[in-house]
């Protein structure tokens, strides 16, 4: 919002403007009939292990994040090469596997994934797509440039609260929109609807598509039965669902009912108990072979995690150079991997400047903040290296940017995230808009809610100011 | 539509039923006891336990409460969190409920019940209760009819509202029947009562407005309240919205609603069921009910709406919970958890 002097940035200034007008009492009122409105609508997320009150609402902030018309051109630009590219990566290393024959990733690296399918290598997916929903996170850097963190490519979950912080802003400040001049995101969820669709088994003229959801246990709970209703879909469980001469029907109080696409919200290990975890209730037993026989498609689709592996992070700008012959638009944070050996000297030898991630978790599991670690912390992070250096990459600590923020007297900067959400159907759509994560502790880096962190509405404008 | 959806819903709104009876109930007993003074423990108790008996948890209040005592009978009718029954507890099972089919129900719906759940869970619904038990019943109460009308004026009245019919009605039935049944010692086991004290027509009165009946009685019978003529009111009466028959009718209606099948045929054994109860109280008399004795007529009323609900059950529900097998899904559940937004294992 501010440049390195204090001025306001130029696509900031309407808004200041606007903001300036309401008086603060008035402004912390609104933020207070924010909070209630989403806790009285249910716009919460689980916390496990606690028993009561075991729902919490997702911390929202009333100063949107802004961006400017430009600026989003050239993201969804490079999003859309990344994507791009991902996609047909997983299309080859699932059939000819090129990529590896001509040496430009190890193929120990692809072949030892915790996520590779190698039970899907040489199965065609309905119309050559893996990753029909992505959630990229970005960042910025000290010098305002734009970096990809990591791509999720499996179930990304958030973008309800997206669409939720855009209807509250709305109703909190209505005559904004109007003379800023803000990209409407609502059309995500026929986006989405619409891919689905796409990508139905050939033939099926309208096709049944139905949303698995884990249950109402579940922390995304909220957002699956959201998305459903906005798409006019149902939402069913794995019990809901059965198998039967592959294919696959939802028990419905008038007898069998066949589903032909399903976007599931459970990741691959538990769809189908015949074929990877046994111990598990969640999924439909029979599932996978109907999904091999083409009689229902899922998104996305199996194996993709592979993609969002934290080591093959690493490889992307080769990927893209190698299926597209560009340059990244977006790069990458420079990311060493503990494999290898040199990096792995160097990562060793320092510990305490790096952040380290585990390959295959997510969302601040298995991770090192070396500058903010103890001593033991460190410690243990060498063994582990030293002894899985596969699963293990590091980034030097990046000072995420920061964006003014509603405190409890008045603004300050906070640093903040953005994941925008990618739909891949027959074209690739990205809502102008994306999940703007705050770290809502003064010098936190940590956007995580446990830890104080909440989100903001993203604005992408019209224009550049 | 899906069995699951099917059966949440029908517990959705059998759940807000039973909430809104339960207060009732509870409700009227705290004013009887204002008529009547001068009680021992014993007398106490003689008031109380049948309020426990009328909300069918006799056996769950003895485990937890040694005695009788208002205090203990309306905590546990009231906030028990160990009695399912207990009004705060039905609430929250109808917001699970409601939770679960959040994509069927209309967001007015689902944000009232929301708010009256977080109201019973609020240390606030306590202050309430203390300071006035009267304000918070009159919450549960207006809350529940809210819902009652929000449904009516917002749901598509498709397959799943005739669920929601089913249940509300078959609730109804059945505790319109055991709040009937609360002064039954009072009664002779079989054969018409004859003429009754001041003080068992208090008694009857409370009744009647346990169940919102006393303004419709009146306007029938006149102030003379008899309990022949209140048993014939809230049994028989086609046109009271709460009488048992009224409710028989409307279940009745709901099952074929659902199956698409004519009066006077079935299709399962809920539908038989249903129209065989429906039939019998259309062509009955009270002097028929109180000749058998009312206790043991409600009695065997309670084992047919236990029988129609069984039987819808097996009709409509049971296909998704044959899927379950012996494994508990909700720890799967847990298993599969993918941490709140930013925690770790969100992705």
């Amino acid at each position: 919002m501010l440049d390195g002097a204090g001025a306001t940035r130029p696509h900031y200034q309407k808004f200041r403007g606007l903001l300036e007008e309401i008086p603060p009492d008035d402004f912390r009122q609104r933020r207070h009939s924010v909070d209630l409105a989403f806790l009285r609508q249910g716009i919460t997320f689980n916390v496990y292990g606690n028993e009561k009150g075991a729902e919490k609402i997702f911390p929202f902030d009333l100063i949107p994040r802004i961006i400017p018309a430009g600026d989003w051109e050239f993201l969804e630009r490079g999003l859309t090469q990344r994507i791009t590219a991902l996609n047909l990566f997983l299309h080859d290393i699932y059939h000819e596997q090129k990529i590896l024959k001509d040496g430009v990733i190890p193929p120990y690296y692809v072949l030892s994934g915790k996520h590779f399918r190698r039970e899907f290598v040489n199965f065609k997916v309905p119309r050559d797509i893996y990753i029909h929903i992505c959630g990229t996170d970005l960042i910025r850097g000290s010098k305002g440039e734009w970096m990809v963190l990591e791509d999720n490519g499996r179930c990304p979950s958030g973008v309800s609260y997206l669409l939720e912080n855009r209807r509250a802003m709305k109703r909190s400040f209505p005559g904004m929109f109007e003379s800023i001049g803000v990209q409407p995101v609502e059309h995500y969820p026929q986006e989405l609807l619409k891919m689905l669709q796409y990508i139905a088994p050939g033939g099926v003229a309208d096709p049944t598509v139905v949303l698995l959801t884990p249950g109402a246990c579940n922390s995304a709970y909220f957002e699956h039965t959201y998305l459903a209703r906005q798409m006019g879909i149902e939402i069913v469980e794995g019990r809901d669902l059965m198998v039967k001469d592959d294919n696959v029907f939802m028990r419905t109080t008038k007898g069998l009912k066949q589903v032909h696409v399903i976007y599931r919200r459970i990741d691959d290990d538990f769809l189908d108990p015949t074929v990877f975890r046994r111990d598990s209730a969640l999924g439909v037993p029979g599932l996978i072979r109907a999904f091999r026989q083409g009689n229902v498609s899922l998104a996305n689709s199996i194996g993709t995690g592979i993609a969002d592996d934290k080591v093959m992070y690493y490889f992307v700008p080769r990927i893209i150079k190698y299926y597209l012959d560009q340059d990244p638009l977006i790069p990458n944070v420079p990311t060493w991997l503990a494999s290898e050996e040199a990096d792995r000297k160097y990562i060793l030898e320092n510990l305490e400047n790096l952040v380290v991630k585990a390959a295959n978790e997510s969302g601040g599991y298995g991770m090192l903040m070396g500058p903010k670690a103890g001593a033991a912390e460190i410690a243990k992070f060498r063994e582990l290296i030293a002894a899985d250096p596969r699963n293990y990459i590091a980034q030097p600590m990046i000072l995420l940017s920061q964006h003014p923020t509603q405190v409890a007297d008045g603004f300050e900067g906070r640093h903040i995230d953005l994941r925008p959400y990618i739909v891949y159907g027959e074209k690739i759509t990205i809502v102008p808009s994306g999940l703007t994560r705050v770290a809502l502790r003064k010098g936190s880096l940590v956007v995580n809610s446990s830890q104080g962190g909440g989100s903001k509405d993203t604005w992408v404008l019209y224009g550049d100011q | 539509m899906l069995s699951r959806v099917a059966n949440s819903l029908y517990w959705m709104s059998r759940y807000i039923e039973r909430a809104d009876n339960t207060a009732r109930l509870v409700e009227t007993s705290l004013q009887l006891l204002l008529d009547i003074r001068n009680l021992d423990d014993q007398h106490l108790a003689k008031q109380w336990l049948p309020i426990v008996q009328a909300a069918g948890d006799e056996e769950a209040f003895s485990k937890l409460h040694p005695k009788a005592t208002g205090a203990a009978v309306t905590e546990f009718l009231v906030f028990q969190a160990q009695n399912p029954n207990s009004i705060v507890q039905c609430i929250c099972q109808a917001r699970e409920n409601a939770r679960m089919v959040r994509d069927q129900i209309t967001i007015e719906l689902w944000e009232e019940l929301n708010r009256l759940y977080l109201f019973v869970i609020s240390p606030e619904a306590r202050q309430t209760w203390k300071q006035s038990p009267s304000d918070f019943f009159s919450e549960i109460k207006a809350a529940s009819m809210h819902l009652t009308g929000i449904a009516y004026a917002t749901l598509l009245q498709n397959e799943g509202w005739w669920f929601t019919q089913a249940g509300r009605f078959l609730e109804r039935a059945d505790k319109t029947s055991r709040i009937l049944d609360v002064r039954h010692q009072s009664l002779p086991a079989a054969g018409v009562p004859g003429a009754i004290s001041q003080r068992e027509a208090l008694e009857w009165s409370a009744i009647l407005r346990s169940c919102s009946a006393g303004d419709a009685y009146k306007s029938i019978y006149g102030a003379d309240v008899h309990p022949v003529r209140v048993a014939e009111f809230l049994v028989l009466s086609e046109d009271f919205p709460r009488s048992v028959r009224f409710c028989a009718a409307q279940v009745n209606t709901a099952l074929r609603k659902i199956s698409g099948v004519p009066d006077g045929r079935f299709v399962n054994d809920a539908e038989r069921h249903a129209g065989r109860l429906l039939a019998e109280l259309q062509f009955g008399t009270v002097e028929e009910i109180f000749e058998r004795g009312l206790h043991a007529f409600l009695d065997d009323l309670q084992i047919q709406f236990n029988r129609i609900g069984e039987a819808l059950f097996e009709a409509y529900f049971f296909l998704s919970f044959a899927a379950l097998g012996e494994t508990d899904f909700v720890q799967q559940e847990e298993q599969q958890q993918q941490g709140a937004p930013g925690e770790p294992g969100w992705n």
